[in-house]
């Protein structure tokens, strides 16, 4: 099937989210939509699929014209959409979860719940999904969560899917698998509208690429273009994708994880006896598949866990069993993982958020009285330092888009001296330029002396960051290893294996299969134009 | 988890949303909520009765009785309760606006407890009972004690006060440490408020002397409100307090530490937690302020209008209080108004009956009315043509609050 937008334009109000946008979808292509957040992506997406209705322009199937009231025209039309928050009920099963809004009935009305299992066991071998239909949704694994919206899809014969931005929520393994799914469904004919802003993603499997910017086509590329390149188009400038740091000038041993070992409600021992220790001006990236006890370490430093032993401490004090205000207190600058959860309040403005943390102290209050003038002025301050794009320090956080609300929680925390820098997933959902300015931030910290602890599931930002990386494996330390170990054995540290074996292993053996993290073509930061894709 | 979304409650979030819309749709429900009674009042009416019989003959009968039994019943319940031009007599024309002053007081005082708490995340329901223990406490040191003038009334509010936070905070307790729903906690405390006042209206310390009737000795006059608008009125110092109380939960929400963790606790309780707020001490600390507001109900009943304890001191202020603070949108100086507006359909619906035989009930249905309508924003503005395409693109703002 072949699928064309042609001119559409949206519009809200004043403001134009898509800008006469055409793109063409040939039959059996992965055709890529590369934009920053906010540049109107899932717009154009929600236009595709009938949730809105387009302001001007017209969408055209296999050449004629067809309007969409909804998305169940869309899906009788042949469009299957992945939206990038699953839209799933977690307490059905696979397949009542398949089945739901186009369930097969036999006489009667009664539901024949046995003919969709059969057609999700016929789709999940085909592909190689290993989705078993009698699962609970709830108790999967983020990655089979979409492999089943994908089966919900194909289930209603879609011949073209549409995956937004499908690998934000992904581990880098089941990243490379739904690469691979995306390339079996294009070879049996689905054409894949993939939208995405993460340029090795893009570069791996697209067949054609269309940039958005600020609601408009850019310009096409080819995915042989370098990352540099599609990098610039994207943001509009040039993008410095590598760092580029000057080597680590580590101080004093300030900061001493011993023994660390923090208790599940359910008694799982999600981190188990770990060592680890930080000097000044140092940076130690933690990396490690996601679920390996990385979000409950630094929850433990920050002192948000009750079932926590061992010790922590920091210019000699202990910080296990301090509350999180006695931490924070310290001098412990915390970015929590899930920025919009655990690090702002959609609804403050963002100047109440850069001082969310802060509200009690000087010079922002006194007693019980707050300084609204105080803490517009440091709003004032911190936006420009950070160059936080907000139309002004009253706009709720909620309102910014990902980079710029990470931007708020990074100047809140960087805006008080410190003596630790605790980072989760530091640029997750973050767009490229905002990427680049957060990771100089995070550098410029550290060669202020401070040391600093970075966690990170994307092992492209770990290598990029640190000065020394710690491999967590089910809540222990596998190895700790310079910054230049190569990524295969990162990779298989990852998956568990020793430190020294992980090497030996990486020499002597073909096992690049192993270290299914990342394919080879990224070197550093892929500065090398025609680059392979499979 | 992002993906995780599906799955989480949105009671909550509706629940938020209906607390905290915008105050334009507060003004267009109550709006609303008079035309709808207003053509019940007419669809009951005698004249509309009997000119429908013959509506085809002579369709302008019909319609001018229509119209004159909705609003000679509205203006009389304007004139019950703000205006009443040409009254003589020691009222005077301003006689029922003092009396909506009057009954609007302890609106005021429990609607800003709810509103507190719902700001806190909290749905406190639990005002009734808050101003049943503050009026039984406020009481029995207004009758059983006796002291010189400014101390007593002093010492009256002041217990007053400190029951209702008690009763609040005790409740924010539970909650913060055992994870009890505060929302079952309420409607049981204040089943046990009520109770335990009735037992003590049979027992000889609460009674007057010699005397069976479940009702008190009369407050000492030291231990009263005095009044503020002269002798002929009921108006008295609560409703200054109620002012002050406004202006105190304006500074507390807006310009305190206090207010900023309250808030923070209940827009995102998690992010709170990860800044170093002490949620616990949050949840205590808000249910008994939110206590002590509706405290202050529950003295300007004893020591100001009813001078008396029985066990209708909180009558059904605790559960109209929720009704204000929703109509006020949880704002201080909303609540303040919805309670005056409040305030105003309970005085005025008894001249409404008086003068027009227009039952007292029909304020009751405009006030559930309003409750329906703000609880249905969408409807509103479907009624009133409203452009909804603007809300989708401020969508993802709302998005990033929940």
């Amino acid at each position: 099937m072949k699928l064309e937008l042609r001119g559409i334009t949206k519009t809200f109000g004043t403001f134009t989210a898509n800008d006469h946008i055409d793109v063409v979808v040939e039959p059996g292509q992965i055709h890529c939509l590369l934009g920053e957040n906010g540049a109107g992506k899932s717009t154009l997406m929600n236009v595709l699929y009938g949730l809105y209705e387009p302001t001007a322009g017209e969408i055209l199937v296999d050449g004629k014209s067809v309007s969409f009231r909804g998305p169940g025209d869309a899906m009788a039309a042949g469009i299957g959409m992945v939206h990038q928050h699953f839209m799933l009920v977690p307490v059905f099963t696979v397949a009542e979860n398949v089945a739901l809004g186009a369930e097969t009935t036999k006489a009667g009305g009664f539901l024949d719940l046995e003919a969709t299992k059969a057609r999700i066991r016929e789709i999940s071998e085909r592909y190689g999904f290993n989705v078993d239909p009698d699962a609970l949704v709830e108790d999967l694994p983020v990655g089979v969560q979409q492999r089943v919206e994908i089966i919900k899809a194909l289930v209603r014969e879609a011949k073209v899917l549409i995956l937004d931005e499908p690998t934000a929520v992904l581990t880098p393994q089941e990243t490379d698998e739904l690469l691979d799914i995306m390339r079996q469904l294009k070879a049996s004919g689905t054409s894949i509208l993939f939208i995405s802003h993460k340029l090795r993603e893009v570069k791996a499997v697209s067949d054609t690429i269309t940039v958005i910017r600020r609601g408009k086509v850019v310009g096409s590329a080819d995915p042989s273009a370098s990352t540099t390149e599609l990098a610039a188009l994207m943001v509009g400038r040039p993008v410095n994708l590598s760092l580029g740091k000057a080597p680590a000038q580590p101080g004093d041993t300030t900061f001493r994880i011993r023994g660390l070992t923090v208790l599940a409600s359910n008694g799982q021992r999600v981190v188990d006896g770990l060592d680890l220790e930080i000097a000044e001006g140092e940076i130690l990236a933690v990396a490690g598949v996601q679920g390996n006890g990385q979000t409950e370490l630094t929850e433990a430093i920050l002192g948000l866990h009750e079932h926590v032993s061992g010790s922590i401490t920091l210019d000699g004090k202990e910080l296990v069993g301090r509350s999180v205000k006695e931490v924070l207190r310290a001098g412990v600058g915390f970015v929590p993982e899930d920025r919009t959860e655990d690090g702002l309040v959609g609804s403050f403005s963002v100047a109440e958020n850069l001082i969310l943390d802060l509200y009690d102290q000087g010079p922002y209050a006194r007693g019980l009285a707050m300084s609204p003038e105080k803490v517009a002025r440091n709003a004032e301050s911190r936006i420009q330092e950070f160059d936080i794009r907000t139309p002004s320090g009253a706009t709720p956080a909620g309102a910014l888009s990902g980079g710029n609300q990470q931007k708020v929680v990074m100047a809140r925390e960087l805006s008080r001296p410190l003596r630790l820098f605790v980072a989760s997933q530091p640029t997750r959902g973050v767009d490229v330029g905002s990427i680049e300015f957060l990771h100089r931030r995070i550098v410029e910290e550290r060669d202020k002396g401070v040391p600093v602890l970075i966690v990170s599931t994307e092992l492209d930002e770990v290598v990029e960051l640190a000065d020394r990386i710690a491999v967590l494996y089910k809540g222990r330390v596998v190895g700790v290893v310079p910054q230049d170990t190569p990524r295969d054995v990162l990779g298989l540290m990852m998956a568990g294996v020793p430190a020294e074996e992980a090497a030996t292993e990486q020499t002597t053996a073909e096992h690049t299969a192993a270290a299914a993290t990342q394919s080879t073509d990224e070197g550093d930061a892929g500065e090398q134009p025609g680059s392979v894709q499979a | 988890m992002n993906s995780q979304a599906v799955s989480k409650p949105e009671s909550t979030d509706v629940l938020k949303k209906i607390f905290t819309g915008s105050a334009l749709v507060s003004v267009l429900s109550v709006f609303l909520a008079l035309v709808v009674g207003g053509l019940l009042i007419a669809a009951t009416d005698k004249d509309v009765a009997s000119t429908a019989g013959y509506f085809f003959a002579r369709p302008t009968d019909f319609l001018s009785a229509f119209w004159s039994a909705a609003t000679n019943s509205y203006v009389a319940l304007f004139q019950g309760a703000v205006f009443a031009p040409g009254v003589s007599g020691p009222l005077g024309p301003f006689g029922p606006f003092m009396e909506t002053l009057t009954i609007a007081t302890p609106l005021i005082t429990s609607g800003l407890g709810v509103a507190l708490a719902f700001r806190a995340g909290l749905f406190n329901i639990g005002a009734q009972g808050q101003i049943i223990v503050s009026g039984t406490l406020a009481a029995y040191l207004g009758f059983a004690w006796h002291l010189p003038i400014v101390l007593h009334l002093l010492l009256v509010v002041v217990a007053g006060i400190l029951g209702g936070a008690a009763w609040g905070g005790l409740v924010g307790y539970l909650k913060a440490r055992t994870g009890a729903h505060e929302v079952i906690l309420t409607i049981m405390f204040n089943y046990v408020a009520l109770f335990a006042l009735r037992w003590l209206l049979t027992t000889p310390a609460f009674l007057r002397p010699g005397e069976s009737n479940p009702i008190t000795p009369r407050l000492d006059d030291s231990a009263l409100y005095p009044l503020i608008a002269g002798g002929q009125y009921r108006l008295h110092l609560g409703f200054i307090v109620a002012i002050g109380a406004t202006v105190l939960v304006w500074w507390l929400l807006n310009r305190s530490t206090l207010g900023f963790e309250f808030r923070a606790i209940g827009a995102n309780p998690k992010a709170a937690l990860t800044a170093g707020v002490n949620v616990s001490r949050a949840t205590i600390l808000v249910m008994a302020i939110a206590g002590g507001l509706a405290g202050l109900s529950g003295v300007a009943q004893v020591a100001g209008t009813e001078k008396v304890l029985t066990d209708g001191v909180a009558a059904s202020y605790g559960f109209d209080a929720i009704t204000v603070a929703l109509l006020g949108r949880s704002t201080p100086w909303g609540t303040f108004f919805a309670g005056l507006l409040f305030g105003a359909f309970r005085a005025g619906a008894v001249q409404m009956q008086i003068q027009t035989g227009t039952p007292i009930d029909i304020v009751l249905v405009v006030q559930s009315l309003i409750v329906l309508f703000i609880a249905a924003p969408p409807l509103v503005k479907a009624v009133f043509g409203m452009n909804r395409k603007k809300k989708a693109a401020a969508s993802t703002v709302a998005g990033g609050a929940a």
